[in-house]
């Protein structure tokens, strides 16, 4: 049964990337939401089994075959079943089935067979997605690992016309790279260390060692492995393909960019949480850079004006919550967050989606605003999830921010913790900044006067010939259709989801019993603390990140809805802080100066053309000619007398008995 | 010269030597013919001469050394002589009918 959960995807993949072109978009897009959905079925399915077993016994596993048996390794190509990959299952199935479905309607423009090649990889993206989070081993989970990077890479470079959208699927794939291989040296040191690759069996292994105090061989797994995250969770250094991969199709980026692969990383810590506690160093490192992360990218997130970036970087800036949990120990939490941050934001890359769509692929902010009237459901969903990820108490969000932060001040991380909360206040303020400017105030899309012709075309996500939304209200551009079906479907399941979903996981300090992580606990292999004592410090901090969430969304009230005035002065004031941000802190460029252009002047300048033109070139070329050369003094022996070779014969024989005569 | 025949006669045949020496003889003059003469035939000839003294020189370590295997040798060199000797002389006479000349220095085409 386990083997059908990522199989059915697989089989939606095959029918659609083989028959694609000759099949309608309705049955295209049929097949690739049956499978996902059906897909989904049997996760709840898989995993109502799992509940119904005692807590400590819930893992079910299945061995598809044995895969690898050389000598020592041993690799078995096995499911498993077991609390956490039964979250994130439900994830990957569950929102991907709903963005499956929206997306029916947002691609509805493409013609035929892009349709079902948008699908097909659609659908191949949750196949990998399923095995990864299902492999009880890491050879599987890295079968997973890269065959998600590749779809990344296909559906970012969709529009694969458009330079930019190709150019940022090889970030994103190069990017990738780096990182993973930090990963898979990670992997080949936990089989030198540990002998196996088995989830189950390193963390029994691991289990029976003390911690590491100073930094060691498990450190350096740790780490190495934490890079392979840092890759594919999009944290310092290695999140700049994150933004970038927004050139794709919206939905791509709410299923891959926001809800699941980019959570990977933090699966995979989660995963191997018993090898990283006992591994303090790597920990630390962890919380730091998921801290910085977190904080920087809020802070770019303030001053962007395209409405898929600014959500890139929330993500961004979530996915460093979610290492700052992990970093600090609050493994459930992380996860929790996890959980939450996929509905909320799914929801939110959705609603912006829905704004593209009724604008016809316009994705300025400054370009927006005034849209609440027209795009009633986007609006209402959209604020939700905005309320969600802003940390409103009630709401998915604010449980498993608290959640995190209540950790890390419970760990004694007080640095980390008040760094955490300016995030969560610029979180709030940078989402209710979207908000307002997209939905609110004056409307500044194109007037009725200058009708679609003038709708600016640079921000277009296809490419000229491919218009995506032709727009059946060209005549009328102040009609601004509303989500059509299929959207409105998943924006609203989503939206009670981001309602509902913390409900969970509700902490034992507001009379809940933190089902969640009591639920999530035996996948870790680690004993929680347990501080049943500090309730009252736990319900003074959610007052105080309240309260920070309600003081973010009335700074970005003030400034973005009463008196934008304000905004541009400041803005105006400390330009240059606002150049720093706007250019996203310079990273790029120092990227590209520092590691691009040496490596692409040293392969060009040296590399080329001096190794491979001078020496290998010249060796080949070199022997060829110093062949044509001898042979030219050579051929003068061809002499076509047959009594000179008789006589060279001879003389050849002479020698050579005389010298076996006489020696 | 009277003891040289009284030496002859008091061993009744010829020994090793003698026929070493007479095959090392012969094969010089077919040499000496190959490289001299400048007929095709004669060359051809010289050849025969030279593969005459070699089978004489394997008749006579065959019967030294009581084997017949030298012999045996010596009646597929006879067979090789009479192939080569057919294949010799056809490419002799066509190689006449081109150049009207039977001097092996006159045919010189096949060089660079």
């Amino acid at each position: 049964m386990l083997l059908l959960i990522p199989l059915l995807p697989l089989l939606g993949f095959l029918v659609n990337a083989g028959y694609g072109r000759r099949l309608t978009k309705g049955v295209s897009g049929a097949v690739a939401c049956a499978v996902i959905i059906g897909s989904f079925l049997i996760s709840a399915l898989m995993v109502w089994r799992l509940l119904g077993l005692v807590p400590e016994e819930r893992v079910i596993q299945q061995q598809v075959f044995n895969w690898i048996a050389s000598g020592d390794l041993t690799v078995g190509f096995t499911f498993r079943l077991d609390p956490l990959s039964a979250v994130m299952i439900l994830v990957v199935s569950g929102i991907g089935s709903l963005i499956h479905i929206y997306s029916t309607a947002y691609m509805h423009e493409e013609t035929d067979s892009e349709y079902a090649r948008y699908f097909s990889y659609l659908n191949l993206f949750a196949a990998f997605m399923l095995v990864l989070v299902l492999g009880s081993n890491f050879v599987v989970m890295f079968v997973g690992w890269e065959g998600v990077g590749l779809c990344s890479y296909l559906l970012i470079g969709f529009w694969y016309q458009k330079k930019s959208a190709s150019d940022a699927g090889k970030k994103a794939f190069i990017v990738n790279r780096i990182g993973d291989f930090g990963f898979i040296l990670g992997v080949f040191l936990i089989f030198v260390r540990f002998g196996t690759l088995e989830f189950s069996e390193v963390a029994r292994a691991v289990s029976e060692l003390s911690s590491e105090t100073a930094f060691g061989t498990l450190s350096l797994t740790t780490l190495l492995l934490f890079i392979g995250a840092t890759g594919k969770s999009a944290q310092i250094p290695l999140y700049v393909w994150l933004p970038d991969a927004m050139e794709g199709p919206t939905p791509v980026s709410a299923l891959i960019h926001a809800a699941t692969m980019v959570t990977a990383g933090v699966y995979m810590i989660g995963r191997n949480a018993a090898l990283f506690s006992h591994t303090p160093e790597t920990l630390a490192v962890v919380a730091v850079v998921g801290i910085a992360t977190a904080l920087m990218a809020g802070t770019i997130g303030l001053v962007q004006t395209d409405i898929k970036r600014v959500l890139a970087y929330s993500t961004v800036s979530q996915l460093g919550y979610m290492f700052l949990a992990m970093g600090v120990g609050a493994f459930a939490g992380g996860i929790f967050h996890l959980y939450t941050h996929a509905f909320f934001k799914a929801l939110l890359f959705l609603g912006s989606g829905a704004v593209i769509h009724a604008l016809h692929g316009e994705q300025d902010l400054r370009k927006m605003g005034g849209l609440k009237k027209d795009l009633p459901i986007t609006y209402w969903t959209f604020l939700i999830g905005a309320i969600a990820i802003a940390g409103v108490p009630g709401l998915a969000g604010f449980f498993s921010k608290d959640e995190i932060l209540f950790r890390t001040f419970a760990g004694g991380h007080t640095v980390l913790w008040s760094i955490g909360l300016i995030t969560s206040l610029l979180t709030a303020i940078y989402m209710f900044r979207l908000v307002f400017l997209a939905f609110h105030g004056a409307p500044q899309h194109p007037a009725p006067a200058h009708p679609a012709p003038a709708h600016p075309a640079p921000a277009h996500p296809t490419p000229g010939t491919s218009t995506q939304h032709p727009a059946p209200s060209t005549q009328h551009p102040l009609h601004l259709h509303d989500a059509p079906a299929p959207m409105a479907v998943a924006l609203i399941v989503l939206a009670v989801g981001s309602v509902l979903a913390g409900y969970v996981g509700l902490p034992a300090a507001l009379g809940g019993g933190d089902w969640f992580g009591r639920f999530l606990e035996p996948s870790f292999h680690v004993e929680a603390a347990h501080d049943g004592a500090e309730h009252g410090v736990e319900l003074t901090l959610m007052l105080v990140s309240s309260g920070v969430a309600i003081a973010g969304i009335g700074i970005a009230a003030y400034f973005f809805l009463r008196n934008r005035a304000a905004a541009d002065a400041l803005a105006a004031r400390f330009s240059g802080v606002h150049r720093l941000l706007a250019n996203k802190y310079y990273v790029d460029e120092i990227y590209d100066a520092a590691i691009v252009q040496p490596i692409r002047i040293t392969s060009q300048e040296g590399l080329w053309k001096i190794v491979d033109v001078k020496i290998i070139d010249g060796a080949v070329n070199g022997t060829g000619l110093s062949v044509s050369g001898w042979s030219q003094l050579l051929r003068r022996l061809q002499t076509g007398s047959v009594r000179a070779y008789a006589a060279s014969l001879f003389v050849g024989v002479v020698t050579i008995l005389g010298y076996y005569l006489w020696r | 010269m009277r003891w040289c025949w009284r030496e002859r006669n008091r061993t009744d045949v010829p020994t090793l030597n003698h026929y070493l020496v007479l095959s090392a003889v012969l094969f010089a003059i077919g040499t000496a013919g190959v490289f001299v003469r400048r007929n095709l035939i004669t060359i051809l000839l010289s050849i025969e001469i030279m593969l005459n003294a070699v089978n004489l020189t394997f008749v006579a370590f065959g019967r030294a050394l009581g084997s017949a295997d030298g012999q045996i040798i010596v009646f597929f060199v006879m067979t090789v002589a009479a192939a080569e000797a057919a294949v010799g002389l056809a490419i002799v006479i066509s190689l006449f009918r081109h150049q009207e000349s039977l001097n092996p220095d006159s045919f010189t085409a096949l060089r660079w």
